[in-house]
């Protein structure tokens, strides 16, 4: 025994000496760059949703030389706001943060720090705020679901052409968070795409009352097949839909990146925010505003779009998809970008069985959820025009919702 | 005889229980393990990021220390994780196996919330702040009493009854915050009413000054107070508290009330002392790594303050390095638990004794003839 405490003694000592070296010689800072710009992350790269913001940063910090530091697995409580303050400390310019519920306590560290730019993601509250340094941003990922909706729609053709199922049993099912209108308005313009292509098709959805379940998800998609949809689509974090569906052979158009590594049989194309511009254009006001001595000019609510390269498809999966599937994205994409195409064209679609001429939706964001902004204008449902974060909620025929159910 | 016992295959180690280890030893392992977990720790990180070695060292340490708002969120956590650990503390002692001190303190928690909601702007905030107060106390203590009578009058499983009771809490806790978010986002945001006040511009000061009053105060219920007695009794021998007339059923029930209310000021503490909000992951596993930390304390609220330091140090620390890193958040769970496999293993050396085949012979001889020895010494003192 006493042999084995002075080993323990000495091996102690040691260690604690090597430690208080090694801290001391690694504690000076090297790096000098212009600008340090910290992501706050719901949850790290397991999750595609934070590996789409973490993957842009990445190329970001490459393309700007700025210095990025990161902070993962952030709940939506108060820890968010120690991460936003601790990211001050440090001696960030710019914060981003990637998940809804941060928005409050990015705010509350907004009003703390009025000299560093707080940018949340998916936000609601900056354009009534009134917090100079207080930013959201999204973009116009309906269109990047319309588009990928077009690939669904033709791979039910191809399947139809091929008399695996009648035209009347196109049926596509979708595995959503909860009801909640981003959610609502990316469903509809996958619908409404994969319709333009395939006009008898239908479709179900699920919801699983969580951004991020695995199990629930998987869940999800496996109740989807069982009910005989024949193509999947889903809206959640998790890899829990897309390997579902590369279990159950049954193709699978993907959200916030290719799933093609894992799924190489099922995978058909997927649609995602590229966040890479926004955080261009954060740290390039930043920049240019440090440089004058100037307060930075940042749009409060900025949407990227198409034309910002804010929403783009992944490369088409050719072993899954239809033939021609590219071809008819990029015709589609065109029309976009010249403003022929509008996805919410309320001819396209109804409501009840009939047509919807008039909606008001809560764009400025209130506890009672106050409807105050008419949103259809000459026939266009115009999502994204009031506010970044989506607002289309509306329930249109064709789609049906399984449940209305926000968890298990 | 004798060639039997020369056949006799010995195993190569056996294990024995440990008596005369003494207090100063049994520190002088629990650091030494500290020291072994902390090298591996390093040699683990360097593998994972080439190089990270020396760095791994200084940002486990600048990540808890490195500015004053680290350390008073460290104190902050620490007050947190001690919280729950105090109220999970008399339930082992008696030995009931309360592992349902996530769902007390989320109910808590809730029931905070809940008084924040619906009196927000209808009452002056200290009504508001006394009645989340006793209302997160009740609920903690409605929701750990349910399985304490149902273990004291049919005698159910209470390891299986509270951990079932935690996902009915998380799910109570879905449902209302889907009823209370008004845009179907499933996230409720930060509640304005109802804010427990902060002492000066320290924000969590409050927080940690009633967190350290719980400590003495039940360190003293359970070292000086007839009931603390009592249910050390019943967690030692439930016949010989029996025995003694102890009211067992009494004791249970009344233990786990304390245990509730005491898991339904963590939870009021979370709601309205720091998050201000409500969700169902709150309480952060909490619940569960209180009971290491109670378990490796003895038990002892004192020591416990200890131990909750040294599992929120690892957590804050390796979390900053992971960052650093850019090794995603399951880093820290991968130091954590690095950590705590040597402190668990060190607290087996503390009590056990492993011999090896060809050390103990010569050992046991000697060890034969001491107690050969003794014995005589025994004897003859017996006589005179």
């Amino acid at each position: 025994m006493k042999k084995l405490s002075k080993v323990l003694a000495v091996i102690l000592v040691l260690a604690v000496a090597a430690a208080l070296c090694v801290a001391l010689t690694a504690c000076k800072d090297k790096e000098e760059v212009e600008l340090t710009v910290g992501l706050i992350c719901l949850h790290d790269n397991n999750s595609t949703y934070d590996k789409n913001f973490i993957a842009a940063m990445g190329e970001v910090e490459a393309a700007t030389k700025v210095k990025v530091i990161y902070k993962y697995n952030i709940p939506e409580e108060n820890a968010c706001y120690e991460a936003a303050v601790d990211l001050v400390d440090q001696g960030c310019d710019i914060i981003f943060a990637d998940s809804f519920g941060h928005e409050p306590y990015m705010m509350e560290a907004a009003k703390k720090y009025p000299n560093v730019q707080f940018c949340h993601a998916t936000g609601t509250n900056a354009h009534t705020a009134g917090i100079a340094n207080f930013h959201n941003a999204f973009a116009s990922i309906y269109e990047g679901r319309y588009l990928a909706g077009i690939a669904a729609g033709l791979k039910l053709n191809e399947m139809i052409a091929a008399g695996k199922f009648t035209a009347a049993e196109a049926k596509m099912g979708y595995v959503g968070a909860y009801t909640y209108a981003e959610v609502m308005s990316g469903y509809t313009s996958f619908y409404l795409g994969a319709k333009s292509v395939c006009p008898t098709v239908t479709m179900d959805v699920t919801f699983t009352g969580s951004w991020y379940n695995e199990d629930l998800e998987r869940q999800g998609a496996q109740t989807l097949i069982a009910r005989g949809c024949k193509l999947i689509s889903q809206h959640a974090d998790s890899m829990g839909a897309p390997t579902a569906c590369e279990k159950a052979g049954v193709p699978n158009v993907s959200y916030n990146g290719s799933t093609k590594a894992d799924c190489p049989n099922t995978f058909i194309v997927s649609s995602r925010i590229n966040w890479a511009p926004y955080y261009t254009y954060v740290i390039n006001a930043v920049r240019e505003a440090k440089k004058n001595g100037t307060a930075p000019k940042i749009e409060k609510d900025w949407t990227g779009t198409i034309a910002t390269g804010s929403v783009v498809l992944t490369e088409v999966n050719a072993t899954a998809a239809a033939a021609g599937t590219q071809e008819a994205i990029n015709n589609a994409k065109a029309a976009i970008e010249n403003g022929t195409l509008k996805i919410f064209d309320t001819s396209k679609f109804t409501v009840k069985g009939q047509p919807l001429t008039t909606y008001k939706a809560d764009v400025d964001t209130d506890k009672d959820r106050t409807p105050d902004t008419e949103v259809v204008i000459n026939g266009i449902f115009e999502e994204s025009k009031f506010r970044s974060a989506p607002y289309f909620d509306v329930e249109i025929d064709g789609i049906t919702l399984l449940d209305r159910n926000y968890g298990n | 005889m004798t060639k039997h016992e020369t056949h006799k295959k010995e195993p190569l180690m056996h294990i024995s229980k440990r008596m005369d280890m003494k207090k100063w030893q049994a520190w002088l392992i629990r650091l030494g393990a500290f020291a072994i977990a902390l090298i591996v720790c390093g040699i683990v990180s360097s593998i994972l990021k080439p190089g990270s070695f020396g760095k791994f060292y200084a940002y486990l340490f600048k990540g808890v220390f490195g500015t004053p708002r680290r350390i008073w969120l460290l104190l902050q956590n620490i007050a947190m994780l001690l919280c729950v650990a105090l109220a999970v503390t008399p339930a082992f002692k008696m030995k009931f196996w309360n592992i349902g001190a996530e769902g007390q303190v989320l109910m808590g928690a809730l029931m905070c919330a809940l008084c924040m909601f619906y009196m927000g702007g209808k009452a002056a905030n200290g009504v508001i702040v006394l009645v989340c107060f006793i209302a997160s106390m009740a609920m903690g203590a409605i929701w750990a009493v349910i399985p304490a009578l149902f273990k004291a009058q049919w005698n159910t499983n209470e390891t299986l009854f509270t951990l079932m009771m935690n996902y009915v809490a998380m799910n109570l806790v879905r449902f209302c915050v889907n009823k209370w978010s008004t845009n179907g986002s499933g996230v409720l945001g930060i509640l304005h009413y109802g804010w427990m006040p902060s002492i000066g511009k320290y924000t969590y000061l409050l927080n940690i000054i009633i967190v350290a009053v719980l400590t003495v105060l039940l360190w003293v219920y359970l070292r000086f107070s007839k009931h603390g007695y009592e249910l050390t009794v019943v967690g030692e021998s439930t016949n010989t508290a029996r025995y003694i007339g102890i009211n067992i059923k009494k004791v249970i029930i009344r233990t786990m009330i304390l245990s509730g209310v005491i898991c339904g000021i963590a939870g009021f503490l979370l709601v309205s002392g720091t998050s201000h909000t409500v969700n169902a992951n709150l309480a952060d596993g909490r619940g569960f790594t209180a009971i290491l930390v109670s378990w490796l304390a003895h038990f002892n609220p004192a020591a416990m303050a200890l131990t909750s330091s040294l599992v929120v140090f690892l957590d804050q620390g390796s979390t900053f390095a992971g960052d650093s890193f850019r090794l995603g958040g399951s880093f820290s769970d991968i130091i954590t638990g690095i950590f705590f496999f040597f402190i668990i293993a060190s607290e087996f050396f503390i009590n056990y004794k492993v011999k090896f085949r060809a050390i103990s012979k010569k050992k046991e001889k000697a060890l034969a003839e001491a107690v050969a020895v003794a014995t005589v010494e025994v004897t003859e003192e017996e006589v005179r």
